[in-house]
């Protein structure tokens, strides 16, 4: 199922700021989610959970408009949130439930008959894959089911907007794969929208075809991943032997973009485009002129690290 | 949707308008309460004391050699003095986790996250609590006041002291929704189900052992509005037309406790958020 490319926003900012006594959680800020699946990267404390905090109507702004499904927050909260599925990022159950109760008594609370409630709760929890624990006491859970229990009470009353909310957290590989999974099926072939807050790039990178990079309260970056990411074969993975700073400033100097990645090996981002290895040869006269030898050069396909990379000004 | 299709499906069927959810809240609070055995064992105990009462009031209804058990007004005040007890239990039985065990689960902001206003959210725990509070005390006090017409096969009685309705009415409520919301502000501020419960019987304690201690001092009742039973007290008494115990005025008591609920209600909405703010 796809979303249409020109359709209304699922979500928009404009000017947003949200302070917690002295510091900035949110500043100014705007962004757009259109339809579809939509990361919301950043490292900790950047302000992402702040904003789906805000947009829930959990945090008021001081200052900024907010409109969720068309509707604003200010003014409608409750028609807003009866369209939302929220996963917080925390472990939350109500407690002394089996998981059964605690999907079907959240479908109610979000308006559904009780039978459909019922029905609604089997069926999600067979969908995140815990069909067979669905009459445990969600207190006894492992870290991975709850973050799955999450994902059925956030799923039972069919939201039209889902906010995930570091959703892998605490899960182990094989859990975190599968988790993925869904919510890549539920955005791409379920036609539910959701923006998906990570501070983990491959997530969101598997996920979601667009996303909106945080840092310090601040937009550092949105748009579909693909542009972002930029055309193939712009960026080089290289190590060197010998003096490392002069080289990478001659590699700045001469308008490349370098960030350090593992202990010796760095990514050079080539502006530009030069056909026939060009860019190859440039890096090898640089690092002639600088007497450092290349012991490794390979074309690299540009990942969401390289722009988050960029876009929040790490080196 | 064949049968072996345990996939995602869209949900296409109705869906209530917001504004309902404290009803699901409090019937799912209540359901929960029941299915504990202790908990239906104290609900029968806290009957004990009706089926005390029933008895005299048959046996004086039904045999001039016990006319002298013959119910009066006063009757019915010391069977709501009677129920404190199970009120006190019952409050802290099933009050004392109601937002703290939520808050320990962090299920506020499952709660909030859904198309329900803090105000419901705080309407169904309250309905909760308040239901169990009415079962040991209103009800109980008009079954009583029923079985008297019953056992005496007239209104007579009923007719002389017809402020009784609305005197047992009155007098419950307000010692249900003092217990209530105190109970409930107490609970929003821990996420200990067992502190909550020592804390509102630390505070029930001390306020009255406060009052006992000024009284034995100074020899002088003027100061129970110090003690939120005493308060209480004084305020039932007036409405059942008997002669208060204490020399507070009883406008004074009644002060007390309608500030007790108006502070409760006040933590509440300080304390019952989908997030804590620290700063």
């Amino acid at each position: 199922m796809t979303h249409p490319a020109t359709a209304a926003p699922v979500v928009q900012l404009d000017d947003v700021t949200v302070i917690y006594g002295r510091n900035h959680a949110l500043n100014n800020v705007s962004a757009r989610f259109e339809p579809g699946a939509f990361g919301l990267l950043g490292p900790n404390g950047a302000g992402k959970s702040t904003m789906l905090k805000a947009l829930l109507g959990f945090v008021v702004p001081s200052k900024g408009r907010m409109t969720v499904l068309g509707m604003n927050v200010a003014e409608s909260p409750l028609a807003i949130r009866a369209r939302i599925g929220y996963m917080p990022e925390s472990d939350a159950h109500i407690p002394g439930m089996n998981a059964v109760s605690f999907v079907a008594y959240c479908g109610q609370l979000a308006g559904l008959p009780p039978v459909d409630a019922m029905q609604r709760a089997h069926e999600v929890l067979f969908y995140v894959g815990l069909g067979e624990a669905r009459y445990r006491n969600v207190e006894t859970y492992s870290t991975g089911m709850k973050q799955r229990i999450k994902l059925a009470q956030a799923l039972v009353h069919d939201p039209d907007l889902l906010f995930l909310d570091e959703p892998t957290n605490g899960m182990d590989p094989k859990g975190r794969d599968e988790m993925l999974e869904l919510i890549r099926d539920l955005g791409h072939n379920k036609g539910v929208n959701l923006i998906l807050s990570s501070h983990l790039l491959p997530d969101v990178e598997f996920t979601c075809d667009s996303v909106v990079v945080m840092d310090k309260g601040q937009v550092a970056a949105q748009g579909p991943i693909r542009e972002l990411k930029g055309p193939a074969g712009r960026v080089f993975e290289l190590r060197i032997k010998g003096e490392q700073n002069g080289f990478i400033d001659a590699l700045r100097g001469a308008g490349m973009d370098v960030h350090a990645t593992d202990e010796d090996v760095m990514r050079v981002f080539v502006p530009g485009d030069a056909p026939g290895g060009g860019d190859q040869r440039a890096i090898f006269a640089l690092a002639a002129r600088q007497g450092a030898q290349v012991r490794h050069l390979r074309p690299s396909i540009p990942t969401l690290e390289d722009v988050f990379a960029k876009a929040v000004g790490e080196e | 949707m064949p049968i072996h299709d345990q996939s995602y499906r869209h949900y296409g069927g109705e869906r209530a308008r917001p504004g309902g959810a404290w009803t699901v809240i409090a019937w799912a609070g209540i359901r929960t309460m029941i299915r504990k055995r202790t908990f239906l064992g104290l609900l029968i105990f806290a009957w004990l004391p009706f089926i005390v009462r029933a008895v005299q009031i048959y046996l004086a209804t039904n045999f001039q050699q016990a006319a002298l058990l013959a119910p009066t007004a006063e009757t019915f005040r010391q069977f709501l003095e009677q129920q404190d007890f199970f009120v006190f239990v019952v409050t802290i039985y099933v009050g004392a986790g109601l937002i703290a065990n939520d808050r320990r689960a962090n299920a506020l902001q499952i709660y909030l996250s859904k198309p329900l206003m803090r105000a419901e959210y705080i309407a169904g725990k309250l309905a909760v609590l308040f239901t169990f509070l009415l079962f040991v005390t209103l009800v109980p006090a008009l079954l009583l006041l029923l079985l008297q017409v019953l056992f005496a096969g007239s209104f007579a009685f009923l007719q002389k002291n017809l402020f009784l309705f609305p005197a047992i009415t009155v007098a419950s409520l307000m010692q249900v929704l003092l217990a209530s919301f105190t109970m409930l502000a107490l609970s929003s501020l821990s996420k200990s189900a067992r502190f909550v419960g020592i804390l509102y019987a630390g505070i029930t304690f001390f306020t009255a052992s406060m009052f006992a201690a000024v009284y034995a001092i100074t020899g002088s009742s003027a100061f129970s509005w110090m003690s939120i039973g005493s308060s209480l007290t004084q305020v039932v008494d007036v409405i059942f037309r008997l002669k208060p115990r204490y020399d507070t005025p009883w406008m004074v008591s009644l002060l007390v406790i309608l500030g007790l609920i108006v502070l409760s209600i006040s933590i509440l909405e300080r304390r019952v958020r989908g997030v804590v703010v620290v700063t």
